[in-house]
């Protein structure tokens, strides 16, 4: 049993078909890069898996059992992350806030009324924030972080449900060079270390080719090629529909 | 980001602001002082929905300026102290009378509380002024509750209630032919019980005639058109309307297009009233039995006297909103006279079986139950150079239209 | 049969003037998202407008007609006077500042005209011509009104005209669609924005013009008009034309009809109707999604706990409770009121402040709250204690059940569906004569023997109001406020770490609706009445103006708010007249001036020096 099964997910809207026949696995201790040019359907995979949208058919299933139909809260309850394309963090809060926040949600207090939230599970948020580096601006308004930054603390986010996989929609987007070399690091170390499964889309092809484990190559909504690096990077229909366009 | 150390300093000022305004700021303490001794005015705090229903409480605030000037001319009231009127706004709230009330009593220091307009603000504030035991004159107010179910020891109310208005409808619709009726009134307590007086008052004059239809629009938000229809549509022979300003206007003109009125009586309440009637200029409807106030027909001395004086004063004709001011200030005025003192219970015992002369005629403000014997006009609308105003008209004596003091102990709460 | 036609023609006249002054209404909100509360206001100008000139000029057929057109046009006016000097400066504002700003407008506009045209009612002429009926099968109809049912598909058609045929009808769609894009078309957007104000107005004015034939101009007709044109608005999907139009002729069958089936709700039929279109149809019945969901502030500041606060707030409560030994019975009184009112700012304040979430019938709760409480005196007999407690247990299974459904929506049409129940419940306080005790309300609730004393009650009032703003306070710094925090600040992201946002924010619409139930409840006891009015939506209005008074963004604001606003009301009301005109002003002063809320100047004021 794979960690993650996903079984010919299918999904249209109107009359286009955005993402058809979609099957792949995703095991512990896995970098698996989704990449495709634009309009793909990438984003609407993702939107899938964590339930943001409801497939017209298809299965994906989480250590076997069947996540379709449930909405995004109880999926990430199971223990599917996810970071966004554009970054989503609380605003009004700061940065260990964040993190407290949803440390407070895995453990279910997040009725409490009498406990001050920012004295409950402090420690905690900040060792995650050391672990991607943020521990020194903990206590900034997370409205007024660099990109960045935001990034980072998406992931910290993502990571305190101690998730099994991780989604990360471009992780790197809008990062300078060395920062994106930086995070795809450390989420390489983080998968080593925890034994997570990350599925990430990129647009950079340093980034992909550079930390993936393995690639899937999605194009007009269905998968053309799933394989090592090395092995997608030779693959002629690959090299066609797409990175023949970019190079 | 937040200070709240900052925010919390600001609400300390703003209380400590508040306090000094409160206290020391007041004008009326040191006038009070200062008046400390036999010259002291005797003051009433006057309340009334200034700017919620102006048509109708301007006419009410002159009739009493003039009363009070007539009253200070003449040398006061108790042997000499002269009548100051202390007078309130309050917004058409109730909980906001009834705060204007307490400040006008601790504040401002005053013998005795009158005024209002709408029945649930006439109540709010009779009901404080049982509690703090001070006399409250409820001027306009019609609602029966303020001097039968909701009646108290220091309220007094002069203007006929909703129950005499429709007792002298009554007796002139039971002399019409007419046996199958239809209503229509607002949908709130005024209207309610107008209604079911009316029914109730009929069929005991009449117990052949039947209700066909009622219909009920909500105050100020009539659909004429549809309205109008359902009631042509249950075919009665006379109907009995309750509502009253922009309703009506529009039930007047809805009617008259669409043909309600033709062949048909309508007996209707407070219609004739100026406040009502002149604003429909030439439309105004002909033929209606109504309760009014022909103000440039009465020639009584009294009201003669009463119509010149406000004319020379205000340089317009008085409203029926006018004679109810004037008479509530004179009514306050003979009370403290027959008192002899401003202590509440003794003028709450003045104001009990208290006569006094007003412009309708001779009124008496009843030992039973409070309810002034003030009356109205019981006539028919017309229109005559281009106004509404009402003919073949008769003054009914309010006396003639309340229950007997028995009837009305049962309906009196025990005091 | 005849009968059933002619009460649908009926319909049709009053859905025609329903269709014009709401077109106006959809227009504005659809190019500007401006809410305009003052479109009531125009279509009375209009109206009195129209009554003048038609007085003047309205002898003939084209005098008439001139004269609406011409009053139109002076609605038109001063509705794009209002753009420039008022709307512009808002756009960027939170919502709720644009929908105070417009009312503020409402205030000033009702002294104007009442010091303009006088207080009485004014009949008009009626059009010469169309004075008498014509026979449809036997029943005499007005002509006026045929006429009427003709105008309604007739400007429905102009409108299209202009918007599809005209260049200037394509920009303001295209800024419909996308406020973005009529800039990048080269367009000057302040202009257009002008212009729309203009046109929106304008048919307000005419509506409001039409009406001198069929009624009498009255001093009312601001609230009457706009509460309907929200409604039809509302449910015909907001900046939808023909979604107004559509609503406009159902809500006039309603009517129609519904007087003959149920004579005596007809206030509840229409915002009944209302609340099931929007449960139904999320968007109404022809409306899009909106672009993004308003938030109650663009970037919300992060909020402290802090610990100095703690011994302010004690020695604040020293002061206040040391008051009674200090000043008069009156200052009492208002100090009981103002204490009250704080805790009813701060609850909407959970919903606003903390949620995002702008409900525009939070007097539902508080009225609630105050019934609860004079209802359990009077049928139960409850003593003031059980009375009080009862009040905010009342309120919050209110808030329960409307929260259920109004959580369900977000923006304006949570707000409006928050004004529904509010208007339901209303309504039902109003006419429910037998059990609620209707206009007439409930007498004789005063407080226990023990704690008649004017500084008791007061005490006992700061008691219970500090305990249940201590509460507030913990639980906006509690998880559960980071939760609704987090649901405002990102619903996606929350969703996506677990939080049920929609969840958080019913439990938070049942504490906040329990908190302003408490202070309902304290308020009858205060006050020994309750009545209707307490949940009129000029209520729901003044809570949140102390919301904006203090700041939306500070956890102290709503109090200060509220004292102040409390303050500022019963003080200038006993000055003058013409209160509500210096209201007025002082709410467009202060949503101009100051649109981060007294509170909120002060303490940036403090941050950058």
């Amino acid at each position: 049993m794979s960690r993650l099964e996903v079984t010919d997910l299918a999904r249209g809207f109107g009359g286009v078909q955005a993402v058809s026949g979609v099957s792949f696995t995703l095991e512990s201790g896995e970098l698996l890069a989704l990449i495709g040019p634009n309009g793909a359907g990438k984003s609407t995979c993702f939107n899938l898996l964590n339930g943001q949208l409801r497939p017209d058919s298809g299965r994906v299933r989480l250590d076997g059992v069947d996540l379709v139909g449930l909405p995004p809260r109880r999926i990430w309850a199971m223990g599917v992350g996810r970071t966004f394309q554009i970054t989503a963090t609380f605003a009004s809060m700061t940065v260990a806030e964040n993190v407290q926040t949803v440390l407070l949600s895995r453990a279910r207090r997040l009725f409490g009324l009498w406990r001050p939230a920012s004295r409950q599970f402090r420690d905690e948020a900040l060792a995650l924030l050391a672990r991607v580096g943020m521990a020194d601006q903990a206590d900034r308004p997370c409205g007024v972080l660099a990109y960045g930054d935001l990034k980072r603390v998406e992931l910290a986010m993502a990571l305190a449900s101690d998730p099994k996989i991780l989604l990360m929609d471009e992780p790197t987007a809008g990062m300078a060079p060395a920062e994106r070399l930086e995070l795809m690091a450390l989420t390489a170390a983080l998968v080593r270390e925890r034994g997570l499964a990350v599925l990430f889309t990129e647009h950079d092809m340093d980034v992909v080719f550079g930390h993936a484990t393995r690639l899937l190559v999605l194009d007009r909504g269905a998968i053309i090629a799933d394989g090592p690096p090395d092995a997608v990077r030779a693959d002629r229909r690959v090299q066609a529909v797409y990175l023949g366009d970019e190079s | 980001m937040l200070h709240r150390r900052q925010t919390l300093s600001l609400l300390m000022t703003s209380a400590a602001a508040l306090t000094a305004a409160l206290t020391a700021g007041s004008p009326s303490a040191l006038a009070q002082a200062a008046l400390a001794q036999s010259a002291t005015p005797v003051r009433v705090g006057e309340i009334n929905s200034y700017t919620g229903l102006p048509a109708f409480t301007i006419p009410y605030r002159q009739g009493w300026q003039l009363a009070v000037e007539e009253i200070n001319a003449k040398g006061g009231v108790l042997g000499g102290r002269k009548l100051e009127v202390v007078s309130r706004d309050d917004a058409g709230k109730p909980d906001d009378a009834v705060r204007v009330a307490q400040e006008l009593l601790s504040s401002e220091k005053v013998d005795l509380l009158a005024g209002t307009y709408f029945s649930h603000i006439g109540l709010a504030v009779a009901d404080f002024a049982a509690r703090n035991k001070v006399p409250f004159v409820a001027a306009e107010p019609l609602t029966d509750a303020i001097t039968w179910s909701k009646g108290n020891r220091y309220s007094f109310r002069l203007r006929p209630s909703t129950y005499m208005q429709a007792a002298m409808l009554v007796e002139e619709a039971a002399k019409l032919p007419a046996k199958r009726w239809a209503t229509v009134a607002p949908n709130y307590e005024y209207g309610q019980s107008a209604v079911t007086w009316f029914k109730q008052l009929l069929k005991e004059k009449r117990p052949d005639v039947e209700f066909v239809a009622e219909q009920w629009p909500a105050q100020g938000k009539l659909e004429a058109g549809p309205t109008v229809q359902a009631l042509a549509a249950a075919n009665p022979e006379a109907i009995f309307n309750v509502t009253f300003g922009a309703d009506l206007a529009k039930l007047v003109r809805e009617g008259e297009g669409r043909g309600l009125f033709k062949n048909r009586r309508v007996v209707s309440l407070l219609t004739g009233e100026p406040e009502y009637l002149e604003p429909m200029k030439d439309e105004a409807p002909e033929g209606w039995i109504v309760t009014g106030y022909p103000w440039e027909q009465i020639d009584t001395p009294e009201h003669k006297a009463f119509r010149d004086a406000y004319g020379a004063r205000f340089k317009e004709s008085p409203r029926q909103g006018s004679v109810v001011g004037y008479a509530t200030l004179k009514a306050i005025a003979a009370a403290l006279d027959k008192a002899g003192s401003t202590e509440p219970d003794r003028l709450v015992a003045a104001f009990r079986g208290l006569s006094l002369s007003s412009p309708f005629g001779p009124i008496t403000f009843r030992a039973s139950d409070h309810q002034a014997t003030m009356g109205a006009y019981v006539g028919v609308t017309t229109v005559k150079d281009g106004r509404g105003t009402m003919k073949d008209w008769r003054y009914a004596d309010g006396a003639a239209y309340l229950p007997s003091d028995e009837a009305v102990r049962a309906l009196r709460p025990a005091e | 049969m005849s009968f059933l036609l002619v009460q649908a023609l009926s319909g049709l006249a009053t859905a025609a003037t329903l269709f014009l002054v709401s077109s106006g209404l959809t227009i504005v909100f659809g190019v500007t998202r401006i809410v305009n509360f003052a479109h009531g206001s125009l279509c009375m100008i209009g109206a009195y407008l129209g009554w003048s000139l038609i007085e003047r000029f309205g002898g003939s057929v084209g005098g008439f007609w001139g004269s609406v057109a011409l009053a139109s046009l002076g609605a038109g006016v001063l509705g794009a006077a209002m753009e420039v000097g008022l709307l512009r400066r808002l756009y960027r504002s939170p919502e709720l500042f644009q929908l105070l700003g417009t009312f503020g407008v409402v205030l000033v506009v009702q002294d104007a005209v009442a010091w303009i045209w006088g207080p009485e009612d004014l009949m008009g002429r009626r059009a010469p011509g169309l004075k008498g009926s014509v026979d449809i099968l036997g029943q005499p109809f007005p002509l006026y009104d045929l006429v009427l049912i003709g105008l309604g598909p007739l400007v429905l058609g102009l409108l299209w005209l202009l918007f599809t045929r005209t260049r200037w009808g394509v920009l303001v769609r295209a800024a419909t669609q996308d406020r973005d894009m009529a800039s990048a078309l080269g367009v000057d957007p302040a202009r257009l924005f002008t212009g729309v104000l203009f046109l929106g107005s304008a048919l307000a004015g005419l509506g409001g013009a039409l009406q001198v034939p069929r009624e009498a101009v009255n001093l009312h007709m601001d609230m009457a008009m706009i509460v309907e044109a929200f409604v039809v608005v509302v449910v015909g999907g907001m900046g939808s034309l023909t979604g107004a139009f559509l609503a406009a002729l159902l809500i006039g069958q309603l009517q129609a009809f519904g007087i003959l089936v149920f004579p005596q709700i007809t206030l509840v039929l229409v915002f009944l109707f209302m609340a099931v279109v929007l449960v139904l149809r999320p968007h109404g019945l022809m409306g899009r999604a909106e672009e993004a969901p308003p938030a109650a502030a663009t970037a919300a500041p992060v909020l402290r706990l802090g610990n100095r606060g703690g011994w302010i707030a004690v020695g604040l409560l020293a002061l206040l409770a040391a008051a009674p030994l200090l000043v008069g019975d009156y200052a009492v009184i208002v100090l009981t009121e103002m204490v009250i009112l704080a805790l009813f700012a701060a609850s909407l304040h959970v919903l606003i402040g903390l949620g995002g979430l702008v409900s525009f019938g939070h007097a539902a709760y508080f009225g609630l709250g105050a019934y609860g409480a004079a209802l359990l005196v009077r049928h139960l007999g409850a003593p003031m204690p059980l009375a009080l407690a009862g009040a905010p247990l009342v309120a919050g299974l209110g808030a329960l059940i409307a929260g259920w459904f109004c959580v369900r929506r977000s923006g304006l049409y949570f707000a409006m569906l928050t004004l529904a129940f509010a208007q339901i419940t209303w309504s039902v306080a109003f006419q429910w004569s037998g059990f609620t005790g209707g206009d007439n309300g409930l007498l004789g609730i005063w407080p226990s023997a023990w704690a008649s004393g004017k500084a008791v009650y007061f005490w006992l009032t700061l008691a219970l109001c500090a305990g249940a703003l201590a509460l507030l306070r913990r639980a906006a710094f509690a998880p559960f406020g980071y939760a609704l925090r987090a649901g405002r600040d990102s619903a996606l992201r929350a969703e996506s770490v677990g939080i049920d946002v929609r969840r958080h924010q019913w439990f938070a619409f049942a504490l906040a609706g329990s908190a302003a139930g408490l202070a309902g409840g304290l308020y009858a006891f205060a006050k020994g009445s309750v009545f209707p009015t307490l949940m009129a939506v000029s209520v729901s209005v003044d809570a949140l103006v102390m919301i904006l008074l203090g700041g939306v963004q500070t956890v102290s604001g709503p109090l200060a708010g509220a004292a102040l606003f409390h303050l500022l009301e019963s003080q200038v009301m006993r000055a003058t007249d013409l209160w509500r005109l210096l209201l007025g002003l002082t709410i467009v002063a202060l949503v101009l001036l100051f649109p981060r809320g007294v509170v909120g100047v002060l303490s940036s004021r403090r941050e950058r020096s």
